[in-house]
């Protein structure tokens, strides 16, 4: 990156970090949004503690050129909450792309915008890269949460089948199953 | 082309720019929030009123016609019989001291979820209903018509409390959510409002005497699968009693230690403990359920369940009775169980046969916790253990809600625990002891629809078990709950992978050095034991 | 709008009383006729409320367990927070009803930014600490009004409270901090947004009623001077049953004992009765025993339950199979 964006990224950093955070934010029913704002302690907030912490370190990630595998645990971090949240798909991930808007209304502010365009192009593929990244994040997320409840019901059903195998009299129950399962 | 939406304006689709007041804020029901309504047959069993087949989702939840009537009935009889129902809905000043203390508010962000809205859901229809300035001024003196949707918001949100007491260590009188809830759902339940997954167990576990409905035979087979299991890592066969007349002790624990991973390693921690003893002990399959589902649907129903643990101690003609691990069972046998099915006169107050320590704590309840049991004997040097065995665990505890706020046993899992493992790490202290977080899953709300509201209503939780996951590499989660076992794995697995989670007498069996065992090279859960693992072929 | 109502309502009743005094001349209705019925109301109205209570009894023995129970004799049981005997109850009821010990639990803070972050909850606890407190010296303040001679301890705590020694009349803190803590009360319902959409109508008015009968308490003694031997003479006919009315005293007097009234008269119908409902919590005024003790339920009653007979004779067959004694072969 042109060191002179860099430089820039840096020193708005906070504001660009503190309208980050508020945009998200508003991506919560009003009631909800005041309370994840005042969420500072980690253990007694952790929502709102989560969220701040792993966009802060997203913004660093993108500036100091982080590579993606490096930043995309505080993605995660984020996505994972969004995604047992009452949200979309598009809904979930769309604060990655809010981040663009964000960074070129704060350079133009300053007349900067036109000054780093080819720049602040290539910055720009980078939060795509992470958009890009937070869908599977997502993906993986919901499939969790689907392998889950697959998981509950599997142990549940397999006990059932495993009385009913009794009930029938049929004592052998196979000892791979019967270790598999118990494991 | 058509417009296509800006980001923030997709995101946005969900953001209501609601300041209205909640009372104006209609109640919404979101998909993975709430659980699936009670099947007919499970209300026919125990005899509860309204049994009929019908959907949460349904806008016609077939109510018998006087619902109202049977509402408002239903509360003013409790005002009348519980003086916490009565004084918790006149005292509260709304300080908000709760509000930030529920991890389902603090997971979901759903205002109604703040301890205090939760219970205002209810205050506000007895104001309107009970009191002079209600009945008079109405809204203005925060009273609320009782109409169908009120009703709704009652069922949605009263099973998304966990009951597990946090806000009332918070409150400055005292005022008890918990309380609210528990009086909440008995009165939905009158007119059949029970959730599936509730009313499921407990008609398991008043026709067959356990919530997953195991029949004698079935738990007979099932402990001996775990036997087998003993034999092959101990190289010991136990034989223990299934209900046996003049035995001691009567142990009961919850049946989610016979069925479901990790709690049948908690329950091969206690096979293998009291053969190390020779404790003179009989399991029954009569009474085979130490938890409570009924203790989630109405004080009545909770007491029809409890009242076969005292019946069969009677029967068998035990001197007292020892229990499992388990959260709200403790909570029932610690605060109801006595008032409700005893006096227990006919057993005699608790003396470990080991140690010979007298459980005065336990003199008119007759029933000893296996933590206090087990402490006394590692105290009192009955018990051979290499920790070292639990070497490559890193363990953290969660203090179950119901045993830490309804009943205050923090030392002796703790004390256990650091006896039978070298690595021991406490989470934060806000997140522990009498401020410990909620799994999610408490009082009935572990299905598998509401899987959203339990991993919001667990991350709080979570949260502190990731903190000391990254900081000290903990790797396992200990807990004395049979809830615990059956959801804090699921937690994990979403927000913390890599942790394990497990009952502390698991973590004791596995430390106990038992006579003539053979060299042990694999854990409880039949995995290598680390540092052993080549011991077999020596 | 529950705000602005409540606001409105006790401007409302300021202005009553001005009119009522300044215009109508109805110095006997404000002087003697509402706080006689206030008082009546307060104290017929607590002992309803408080016979209500009591009228319920206590069917479970629920106690909230804030420490380690009490359990082996060498584990340390914590006897405050977790009692087990009636000492440890009074001992937790006092820290409870003097120090607001649940108000005190804040939340541990951290560094974040390099920057400590506290919880809101030491404010609050703070501010009811200040706020009642104050209201109690304050209140005890006023007992001069109806004891003649004032008693002595009164003086020591006016010399207390008065420590500053400032001004004259000498400035007593306890008005100024009543006045600083309610504000603060209210204004945490404004701005913290849990709290101001929890809050109710009812939470607003006795802020206002409470900040104006301190204003106005404050506004007479400093600034609007009255007749403070006619109040005297006044509220000494009061208390003796042999009322009267003394000429020339203020109309900022009437003012403030009508909010006075006002407040005492709502008192047992608002939630204010939390005062005397601290004291009958069952999660904090129980010892946390009931497995010593049998807790009794006035209103236990017999339940139907699945008897064993039932049981054997469903499952007879199974269990002699699986090895398991029964009672009938």
């Amino acid at each position: 990156m042109e060191m002179k964006l860099k430089d820039v990224l840096r020193e708005k950093k906070p504001a660009i970090l503190k309208r980050w955070f508020d945009v998200i934010l508003e991506t919560y029913p009003a009631e909800t949004a005041d309370f994840l704002k005042g969420q500072k302690d980690r253990f007694t907030g952790p929502v709102g503690y989560t969220i701040y912490e792993g966009i802060d370190a997203l913004i660093d990630g993108l500036i100091e050129e982080m590579p993606l595998e490096k930043a995309s645990p505080f993605l995660d971090s984020i996505i994972r909450i969004r995604a047992v949240q009452d949200f979309s798909p598009s809904q979930a991930v769309a604060f990655i792309f809010q981040l663009k808007r964000i960074i070129r209304e704060e350079l133009m502010d300053e007349a900067h915008g036109t000054l780093y365009a080819g720049a602040l192009s290539a910055f720009e593929s980078k939060i795509d890269a992470l958009a890009l990244v937070s869908f599977d994040i997502y993906m993986k997320c919901r499939e969790k949460i689907y392998e889950l409840k697959a998981n509950e019901a599997r142990n549940m059903t397999f006990r059932l089948l495993q009385r009913a195998n009794q009930l029938y009299g049929i004592q052998e129950q196979g000892p791979n199953v019967e270790t598999t399962n118990l494991k | 082309m058509a417009k296509v939406p800006k980001p923030e304006e997709l995101s946005k689709i969900d953001y209501k720019p609601s300041k209205k007041r909640w009372m104006d804020t209609p109640v919404e029901f979101k998909e993975g929030m709430f659980c699936h309504g009670t099947r007919a047959k499970y209300l026919e069993t125990v005899g509860f009123p309204n049994p009929r087949e019908w959907s949460s989702k349904d806008e016609d939840w077939k109510l018998p016609e006087n619902w109202k009537e049977i509402v408002l009935e239903a509360i003013k009889e409790r005002l009348g019989k519980y003086r916490s129902f009565r004084l918790f809905m006149d005292i509260c000043v709304r300080c908000g001291a709760c509000a930030d203390k529920c991890q389902f508010f603090l997971g979901t962000g759903d205002p109604r979820n703040m301890p205090v809205l939760r219970a205002e859901l209810m205050r506000s229809v007895y104001r309107r209903y009970f009191t002079a300035p209600g009945k008079i001024m109405g809204r203005l003196a925060g009273g609320r018509e009782l109409t169908y949707d009120v009703l709704k918001e009652w069922w949605y949100y009263f099973y998304q409390c966990s009951e597990c007491r946090r806000c009332s260590v918070f409150c400055p009188y005292g005022i008890d959510q918990a309380e609210i809830t528990m009086i909440g759902r008995e009165i939905l339940n009158l007119l059949g409002l029970n959730t599936d997954w509730i009313a499921g167990p407990v008609a398991n576990c008043y026709a067959k005497g356990n919530h997953l409905g195991l029949e004698p035979h079935t738990i007979k087979s099932n402990i001996e699968f775990m036997l087998d299991d003993i034999e092959t890592i101990t190289g010991i066969r136990i034989e223990p009693t299934f209900n046996r007349k003049g035995a001691e002790i009567l142990f009961v624990t919850p049946s989610g230690d016979l069925f479901g991973d990790p709690g049948t390693y908690t329950c091969m921690g206690y096979l293998m403990l009291f053969h190390e003893l020779g404790l003179d002990y009989t399991w029954s399959t009569y009474a085979s359920e130490g938890g409570n589902f009924g203790f989630f649907t109405s004080m009545e129903m909770a007491k029809r369940l409890n009242a076969k643990i005292y019946a069969e101690a009677k029967r068998l003609g035990v001197k007292w009775i020892l229990g499992g691990e388990c959260g709200h069972m403790w909570r029932v046998i610690n605060q109801y169980m006595d008032t409700w099915n005893g006096p227990a006169d006919f057993l005699e107050v608790p003396v470990s046969p080991i140690t010979g320590s007298r459980f005065d704590n336990a003199r008119a309840t007759r029933m000893v916790h296996v933590a206090e049991f087990t402490a006394d004997l590692i105290k009192q040097g009955k018990l051979k253990l290499d920790p070292t065995r639990n070497d490559h665990l890193k363990v953290t505890f969660h203090d179950s809600c119901n045993t830490a706020r309804g009943m205050g046993i923090f030392e002796e899992p703790r004390y256990i625990i650091k006896n039978v493992c070298n690595h021991f790490y406490e989470m934060p202290e806000d997140t522990i002891r009498e401020k410990t977080f909620c799994c999610g899953s408490g009082a009935g709300l572990n299905a598998g629809e509401n899987m959203e509201l339990r991993m919001r209503g667990g991350f709080p939780r979570a949260n502190a078990v990731n903190y000391v996951h990254q900081r000290y590499g903990v790797n396992m989660l200990a807990n004395i709950c049979a809830i615990d076992r059956a959801a804090l794995p699921t937690l994990m697995d979403y927000w913390v992978p890599g942790v394990k989670v497990t009952g502390v007498h698991e973590l004791v069996a596995n430390a106990l050095v038992m006579k003539g065992e053979k060299e042990r090279t694999q854990d409880l859960r039949l995995e290598p034991l680390p540092g052993k693992e080549g011991a077999e072929n020596v | 709008m529950g705000a602005l109502f409540s606001f409105v309502a006790v401007i409302l009743l300021i202005l009553l009383a001005y009119v009522g005094v300044e215009v109508a001349g109805m110095q006997p209705i404000f002087g003697i006729v509402i706080p006689y019925a206030a008082v009546l109301t307060f104290i017929a109205g607590v002992i309803y409320r408080v016979i209500k209570w009591g009228r319920s009894p206590i069917p479970f023995h629920i106690p909230t367990t804030c420490g380690q129970q009490k359990s082996l004799p060498w584990i340390k049981q914590n006897k405050l927070e977790n009692p087990s005997s009636s000492t440890g109850v009074i001992g937790r009821m006092a820290l409870e009803v003097f120090l607001f010990r649940s108000l005190f639990r804040l939340s541990k803070s951290e560094l974040r930014d390099g920057r400590l972050a506290y919880g809101s909850d030491k404010w609050l606890w703070l501010a009811g600490m200040a706020f009642h407190w104050s209201f109690l010296i304050v209140l005890l303040r006023h007992i001069r009004f109806f004891a003649t001679p004032v008693p002595s301890y009164l003086n020591l705590l006016e010399s207390l409270d008065g420590f500053l020694q400032v001004g004259v009349p000498r400035l007593f803190m306890t008005g100024i901090i009543l006045l600083l803590a309610v504000t603060y009360l209210l204004l945490r319902r404004f701005y913290i947004p849990q709290v101001r959409y929890i809050s109710l109508t009812s939470d607003y008015i006795p802020l206002f009623l409470i900040m104006a009968v301190a204003s106005t308490g404050i506004l007479m003694r400093y600034f609007f001077k009255v007749d403070i031997v006619g109040v005297k003479e006044l509220t000494m006919g009061l208390v003796s049953f042999n009322p009267t009315i003394p000429k020339g005293i203020g109309v900022i007097f009437y003012i403030h004992i009508f909010l006075i009234s006002i407040l005492f008269a709502y008192f047992p119908f608002s939630k204010l009765v939390h005062m005397g409902g601290v004291f009958l919590s069952p999660t904090r005024n129980l010892a946390n025993n009931s497995r010593m003790v049998r807790h009794i339920n006035p209103w236990n009653y017999p339940v139907k339950f699945h008897s064993y007979e039932e049981y054997e004779e469903e499952f007879r067959k199974k269990m002699k199979d699986a090895g398991i004694p029964v009672e009938k072969e």
